[in-house]
Formats: structure tokens, sequence, C-alpha cells
């Protein structure tokens, strides 16, 4: 009882939190474990996104009640092992010693228990009160293993909770198990496998070399180990702690033995091993499952990308037909509803009042949830896909084509998504663990034309081009694929030093999505779009709304027009008068913008005037070399602020935004040019 | 002897039982239990956290001579860059 009310209070997560629990629950497994089923069943509807300060990875926290305390359960990110192979794993064993979690759930899959139990060995090696769940009892069972979790329980020394967390099965036991471990009821005795005996006398030496100089919280032991498997992140701790000399002499030990990492890692097979033979019976293995005969059709070389074309060709329908429709709808019904009210409303105020919540604030409102409809089909597309299991398998399939430009195959579907909107897209990047190659998914996904831009030059290769547009549309969206190969290369080689990411990914069983995880994750992930691009869109939009109506109130006056004037003698080089330039700035807020300001510009309403209007003003050379810019500007604001949330760094962030500048204004360029040289 | 570094071939040789080999060179359905294992302290620790670690039994699923390929180790199924099957040596055993 005494330790329980030292942890009264304590902090939730290691960021700022104001919520207070009694008791703090870590949900620690491998990825594809049904980590998520497990944790929603636990926590319902009350729970949230928490960021780890500094990392781009998130933990979940709920929180549940159980005999009348509080219980606060963080989900902590999948990972294989807790060395620091990416941030995930940093992130978890961190909460763990640091957060000191009274209860630290392991979950497991039954039906691959082997490989599951890699985690647990880590996990005992901690100190922490463990409890194994042993999830996914029924998959197993079908797959011919019967496990026995009281043998399991005792060769583990920590309580085993059977679980099959889709049909809330063993929830309710899992719960109680906690409580009891929490309380201290249940004893935890963990029997950690221990170091091979070869390693043991090297294991002892460094022990003895860094005892005094590990820091607290870390256990010196844990420490010891980890050094000796070459962890990066503990290797560079120590190094910080210990006089040059001593940490000369732990090193020159670990160089002799460099092999260790793998005895280490055989070491824990060995005792899984001794687990396995005690707690599992199995079939002779040979058996085909449901898994590899889908898999003959998902990853084959041709049906696996025939089946590719047409989960993505069932996307796109779905975004067109549903998603579209309901931005619309809400642009029309919802939005401009409003801004008549508020327009009538205030009838009776200045018009510049009346301007700033119409245009503005309504505006960039309206502009931040019309994303809303598209985003959620994309999200909900992209669980749907990566529960069920198949986005390992697309990634699979696309491997060899994206490591043209130097990503791997994990890159592949947030790009695709792109064709539709670049801000899902951004933000699908998430699901590629190393950080180089998802800066890279993030910086070159902004060059994948989305539909708006591919609006804007489908309304204006007509235009200039008359019966070739579709040719030219065709030449510039080619260009701009070409333009991203290129990018991705050169940012890969130049500014990221790439070495290409090693490509090393489980295939998970199939197994059917589970809805509630689904809905829950496509709330989390449009709540959190809305809020942290909501933050970035309004101020920008408000601002070039501003800057386009003062001081006159139109926008032949405007600071803007004003700008862009002062700029034309350079917008001459790309053939771009003010009002190109001007129209160019307003489209950041949003591409489609770009032929509304040409029509109030050139004082006709968009439509068939307006394309009159333009082939009367611009050369075709001109006009060639604004479609270009705007294939390949910044396609808008909520694409900035998707790369800011994601990137973590306005650093990269402003990386993005020059090099879409450049990389727009020198295609501009050179395609006026060449078509005025070519006589165009 | 040191062996050719043959699993940079794009076509894969036909092996005997017993012999020591990369596995980006075991054919779909062969299978092999892993010698030892190579590469940077990345791809080791994510590979023998997948399972991959000597005495580990390993079937190649899918392999087409170029590009990724697939092998099953300890009851999961992993997709492996062609650079990274190469790093994972094993003895080929009868299956």
């Amino acid at each position: 009882m005494i330790a329980k009310e030292a942890n009264v209070e304590k902090a939730c997560t290691a960021e700022l939190e104001v919520e207070r629990a009694d008791v703090l629950v870590a949900l620690a497994g491998q990825p594809n474990v049904g980590k998520s089923t497990v944790f929603n069943a636990l926590t319902g509807l009350d729970q949230h996104v928490g960021n780890w300060p500094g990392k781009t990875v998130e933990c979940m926290e709920g929180s549940l009640e159980c005999n009348g305390s509080t219980y606060c359960v963080v989900d902590l990110p999948g990972t294989y092992s807790l060395t620091a192979n990416s941030a995930e794993e940093v992130v978890a064993r961190e909460f763990i010693i640091r957060e000191r979690p009274d209860v630290v759930v392991a979950l497991v899959d039954a039906a691959t228990l082997e490989r599951s139990l890699y985690l647990v060995a880590e996990l005992l090696a901690l100190p922490a009160k463990v409890i194994v769940a042993l999830n996914m009892m029924d998959v197993a069972e079908g797959e011919g293993l019967h496990i026995e979790p009281h043998v399991l329980e005792a060769a583990l020394g920590v309580p085993v909770v059977p679980m099959v967390a889709t049909k809330k099965g063993g929830v309710q036991a899992l719960v109680e198990t906690i409580d009891r471990v929490a309380q201290g009821q249940t004893a935890v005795n963990p029997k950690p496998p221990r170091i091979r005996e070869d390693h043991l006398q090297v294991m002892g030496e460094i022990e003895g070399l860094i005892a005094g100089y590990v820091p607290a919280p870390y256990p010196e032991d844990w420490i010891a180990l980890k050094l000796l498997e070459g962890d990066g992140e503990i290797s560079r701790l120590m190094e910080q702690q210990m006089p040059a000399e001593r940490w000369d002499a732990v090193h020159a030990v670990l160089r002799e033995h460099d092999d260790a990492l793998v005895a280490v890692a055989s070491g824990r097979y060995e005792w899984i091993g001794r687990m396995m033979r005690a707690a599992v019976t199995r079939p002779k293995p040979g058996r085909i499952g449901r898994t590899e005969r889908l898999d003959r059709w998902a990853t084959h070389p041709f049906w696996g990308l025939a089946i590719l074309g047409g989960v993505l060709a069932l996307v796109f329908t779905l975004t067109y037909s549903v998603g579209v429709p309901l931005q619309e709808a809400l642009d029309t019904y919802v939005l401009g509803a409003l801004a008549k009210a508020a327009g009538l409303m205030l009838a009776g105020a200045p018009a510049w009042v009346s301007g700033l919540v119409v245009d503005g604030v309504i505006g960039g409102v309206g502009f931040v949830l019309t994303f809303v409809p598209v985003l959620a089909i994309f999200f909900a597309a992209l669980a749907v896909l990566e529960d069920v299991g198949y986005m390992a398998r697309a990634a699979y399939v696309m491997d060899g084509f994206m490591h043209v430009i130097g990503l791997h195959g994990k890159s592949f579907l947030p790009l695709f998504l792109g064709f539709g909107c670049n801000v899902p897209a951004v933000l699908g990047a998430r699901v590629i663990e190393s950080r180089r190659a998802r800066l890279l998914t993030i910086l070159l996904a902004p060059l994948v034309p989305c539909t708006a831009r591919m609006a804007v030059v489908a309304f204006l290769a007509p235009a200039f081009f008359g019966s070739y547009a579709a040719i030219v549309s065709w030449g510039l969206l080619l260009l701009t694929l070409v333009l991203l190969a290129v990018s991705g290369l050169l940012i890969n080689t130049l500014v990221l030093k790439g070495k290409r990411s090693a490509f090393i990914m489980e295939l998970p069983l199939y197994h059917a999505p589970n809805g509630r995880n689904i809905l829950l994750s496509v709330w989390h992930r449009c709540v959190e779009f809305v809020k942290k691009a909501g933050a970035v869109i309004l101020p920008v939009s408000l601002g070039v709304w501003a800057l386009s109506v003062l001081p006159h109130g139109d926008v032949e006056t405007s600071y803007l027009a004003t700008a862009g004037r002062w700029i034309e003698p350079l917008g001459g080089l790309i053939g771009f008068d003010w009002r190109l330039i001007v129209a160019l700035i307003t489209s950041f807020v949003a591409s489609e913008n770009s032929l509304a300001s040409l029509g109030v510009l050139l004082g006709v309403e968009p439509g068939q005037g307006l394309r009159n209007a333009l082939a009367a003003h611009y050369s075709a050379p001109a006009g060639l070399a604004f479609m270009a810019v705007q294939m390949l500007f910044v396609p808008c604001v909520g694409t900035v602020a998707a790369v800011k949330q994601e990137s973590r760094s306005w650093g990269w962030t402003l990386f993005s935004v020059l090099h879409l500048l450049v990389l727009s204004l020198l295609a501009g360029a050179v395609l006026y040019w060449l078509a005025r040289l070519g006589g165009l | 002897m040191r062996r050719r570094r043959g699993w940079r071939q794009h076509r894969i040789v036909p092996t005997s039982e017993g012999d020591v080999v990369p596995l980006s060179e075991l054919a779909p359905g062969e299978a092999g239990v892993v010698v030892d294992l190579g590469g940077g302290s990345w791809v080791l620790g994510r590979m023998t956290s997948l399972g991959f670690t000597p005495g580990a039994g390993v079937r190649v699923v899918q392999n087409r001579g170029h590009g990724p390929l697939i092998a099953c180790v300890r009851d999961i199924r992993v997709a492996l860059g062609r650079h990274q099957a190469g790093h994972v040596i094993v003895r080929r055993t009868a299956e």
C-alpha cells in the first residue's frame, strides 16, 4: 500500500499532462499483435493522443475505472524489440524506465508466439511488473496451436491472461489482473533470459567498468546488456557520463565482442524455445494457411499489381463519389449559408468588417473543414488496408519501382494518395519507420499533382493550346512525375546523404478489419489535422486575404497587386505579368484560387469568358509557363501545414517550400524560353 | 575457400542440400538454417528481433531473382530487400 500511495498523482505522460491517475498502466507489444484493439477495449472512448516531447512518435492515452481507482493506460508504440533501432523503441523503453508505470501489459500474439515473446524477453529484464496478455487465442487454435497459459505463467514467472480481444474475450480478466498486480496482491517474479555462458565474463567486465557511472533511473545490468548489444543511444549516453579513458576501456571490450548482438538475441530465442516446448503443442509444419494462399495472389508480380490497381481505383472512386460531393455540399450549404447569414447580419457594418468575416474567417475555416470529407475517406481507406494486413503487400509489390527514386515500398501508398490530395499524402508518410525515408516522402509528396492542380491545368490548357490541350496536360503531368523522381534522387544523395534504408518488413497474417479501431483512428487523425493545420491555415489565409483587399478594398489596388507589380520585371523572365504573379500567390491558400483571382484581375467571371480573356492577354509560352509553375508550386497552405506537422521542423518545412518554389520557377522559365525559341 | 559472391547474380542457381549460401539464393519452397548474419547494426537489430538468428529455420516463399523476396521464419512472413537477404547466410536443408 505504501508503494501505491507513492504512485498517486503520477503524471500520465512525460508531456505536461494535467490528468492524474491512481495507477499507471503501459501497454507494450510488437506491431500487428492487436494492440489498438486491446487498448480500445480497455479504455472505451475516453482516450486522446499524447506526444512524446521532441519525437515524432505518438502514444495514445486513455483511462478506465475499476474498484474505485482510476487507471491511466498508455498505448506505447508497437516495437519488435527494445534496442534503439527506431524512435518508437526509444520511446517505449524510456517510458517504462523513466515513468515507472505500476503495471506493464505485454501483449503477445498467440498465433506467432515465438516471435512475440522476444519483446517479453526484453521487458522482463526491466524493473517493471509485467503481465503477459496472450491475444488472438482463437487464431492460434484455428492454426492448430494449443497453448497452456498456466504453464507459460509458471515458466515466465508473471501472470498470463489469455484473450480474444476482437470479441472482448479476456478483457475483464485482464483488468482484474492489472488491479491485483497494482495492489501487490499477485506476486510477480519474472524469470528473464540469462546471458549466455560465453558472454557472462564480458558482461561482468562491462558492469565492472560502468559501475557508479550509470545515471538514475537506468539499471546497471540493463545498461551493460544494451552496450553489449551495440545500442547507439545507450553508447552515447554512457560516453557522456564516463571519463574518456574509462569509456575507451569499455569501447575496447565491446569492439572485441562485436558479435554479441547476435549472441544475445540467440540467447533470448533459446529461452523462448524453452517456454514454447513447455507450454505449446503445435501441429506439423508445412500446412498452407489462408494468408499464404491469399499471398500467392497479393504478392504475385502481375496479379499483385493488378490487385493493387483495383484497390487504389476503389479508393479514388469512393473519394470522388462520396468525398467530393460531401465537400461541395459542405461548401455550398453549410459555409455558403453561414457566409450569407454573416453578410446579412453585418449589412450595417463597414465593408471591411463583413469582408474580414465572410472572406477571411469563414473562408479560412471553411477551407480547413472542406478538407475533412476527403481526408476521412483516405484515412479510413489507409486504416482498413493497414488493419487487414494488405498495406505490407502493397509496399512489397511496389518496392522495386520505388527504389528508382531512393525510397522503398512503404513510401508508395502515401505518395499515391497525393494524386487525390497532398495533405493525406504527407500525413500518410507516418507509416514509414526510418526517419530519412519518412522525411524524403514528406518532401516529395507535394510534387504529386493533386486534383486541385490538375483542375487548374485542365481549365487553362484549352485556352492556350486548343485541340492540343490534352497532350499538353499529359505532358505537364509526365514532367511533374519526372521532376519528382529527379528530386527524390537529388534530395536523397545531396541533402540526406542517402544511405538507402534497408527494406525489412513483416507481412502480417490477414484478418478481418475491426470497425471500431478504424473509426477511432479516422476520428483522431481528422481532429488532429483540423487542430494543428487550422492553426497554420487560418492566419495565412487571413493574411493573404488582407493583403489582397487592403488598403482600398479591391484586388487591383491592393498591397498584393503592388507587390506583384514590383516583382513584375523578374516575372518577365518567365513571361508573367503582375496579374499572374498575384494569382500564383493567392493559389498558395488553395490551388483553385488562382482561377478566381485571374477572373477578378482580368475583370471576367471564371468560365468561358476567362479562357478567352486569358488567350487574348497572354502568349502560349507564358500560359505554358504558368501551368507548369502551377503544377510544381507549393500546392496549398494545407500541405505546408501538414509538412510542418509531420516533419516537426520549421527548417524542413522551409526547405520544402523553397524546393517547390525554385523547382517550379525553373521549370516555368525553361519551358517559357523553350516554347519561345520553338516559335510557339 | 570463400564462396563466390553469387547473390549478385540475377539467376538463382540450384543448390544442393548442405550448401552454405546467402538466403537470396534459395528458390521459392527451399528451406535452410541460418548460420550467420551480416549487415550494419540497424539491420542486425531488426533482423534478430524478427527471428533471424543462427539456428533458426527459414523457408523462402517468393524469390524472383531480382527485387525483394519473402521468407518465412519462426511462423512469420518477412519481406526482405535483396541486399538484406544477401546478408543472411543459410545452410540449405531438404524440405
